[in-house]
């Protein structure tokens, strides 16, 4: 199966690569760019072939390394 | 007075800080990450600067998963001493040693030069042989030494005196100006700049000896 998980910073907490982006899109001449926050998108394969069994052990992954829960917060998709 | 300074690839402090021990008079041991036990007899452990594993991932998110890491978990767990400096610093919170985390540099940019720090307790094996208030210069080499901790844990470390150091002029955002910090224990100090890069007369200034100096103290007297 694969997975796709998606890390991004909890809100509340400054992005500032988000905020770079968002300035340099307006910069481009894109109106209307209210805010941008930039994350990440982590693909894993995997050899399980139970789908909630994949879940639980991506789920455990993302708390152990793929994602800091101090600031980040995460989802993870099995496909 | 036994240090273990930890080598990750990717480190490139940890041989500044085994200098700087053992200028305090330490006896230093070098241990590589894919230990699994630190040496015998082994009173603090250094976590050094650099950039281990090429900050892939989170800055020292990889680092705190390996090997050696279990067992400077479990040195700090036993009322260790434990000394992160930038790189190291990042690898202590991410093993959750120490609250919060870094984030990018508010202005993006990685930033190398001497700053303005304010001791602000001198109440810690680290920060004994300064005075709190006491304003020292020390350097600062980081991208992503932009502390964060929610207001609760702000308050918390507030109210148990455990920010060390501040910055007199923020360089990177860090809340509340936070440039080091201490365990609940006040055997754990993380910070971003970089004590061992001021140590000896030839860098420029020696306020950061003092650091070791105390640490190494510590041990003498006891």
């Amino acid at each position: 199966m694969k997975a796709r998980v998606h890390v991004m910073l909890k809100n509340g907490v400054l992005d500032p690569q988000g905020e770079a982006v968002r300035h340099a899109l307006g910069q481009l001449g894109f109106d209307g760019v209210e805010g941008v926050r930039q994350g990440k998108v982590i693909e894993i394969d995997l050899a399980e072939s139970d789908a909630e069994a994949a879940r639980a052990r991506v789920t455990e992954m993302c708390e152990k390394l793929l994602a800091n829960t101090v600031i980040e917060t995460y989802s993870v998709e099995i496909a | 007075m036994h240090a273990a300074v930890i080598v990750f690839p990717g480190s490139n402090c940890d041989r500044d800080l085994a200098v700087a021990f053992r200028n305090a008079g330490a006896r230093v041991s070098m241990v590589w990450h894919k230990d699994t036990a630190l040496p015998g007899g082994v009173d603090v452990i250094a976590v050094p600067g650099g950039f281990s594993f090429g900050d892939y991932l989170r800055c020292g998110a990889i680092a705190a998963n390996s090997p050696i890491c279990r067992a400077v978990v479990a040195h700090a767990e036993r009322g260790g001493y434990v000394l992160g400096v930038c790189n190291g610093f990042q690898v202590l919170t991410e093993t959750g040693l120490l609250p919060g985390a870094l984030l990018r540099n508010a202005n993006l940019k990685y930033i190398c030069k001497t700053v303005e720090l304010r001791v602000e307790t001198a109440d810690s094996a680290f920060t004994a042989g300064y005075s709190a208030g006491e304003v020292i210069t020390i350097p600062i080499a980081h991208h992503d030494g932009n502390y964060f901790a929610d207001d609760d844990t702000l308050a918390r470390l507030r109210g148990e005196d455990r920010v060390a150091f501040t910055y007199c002029d923020n360089p990177n955002g860090s809340v509340g100006d936070i440039a080091g910090l201490l365990s609940h224990n006040r055997r754990v100090l993380g910070m971003m700049p970089h004590p061992e890069r001021m140590a000896e007369a030839a860098h420029g200034g020696t306020q950061g000896a003092a650091l070791f100096d105390g640490l190494v103290g510590r041990f003498e007297t006891a």
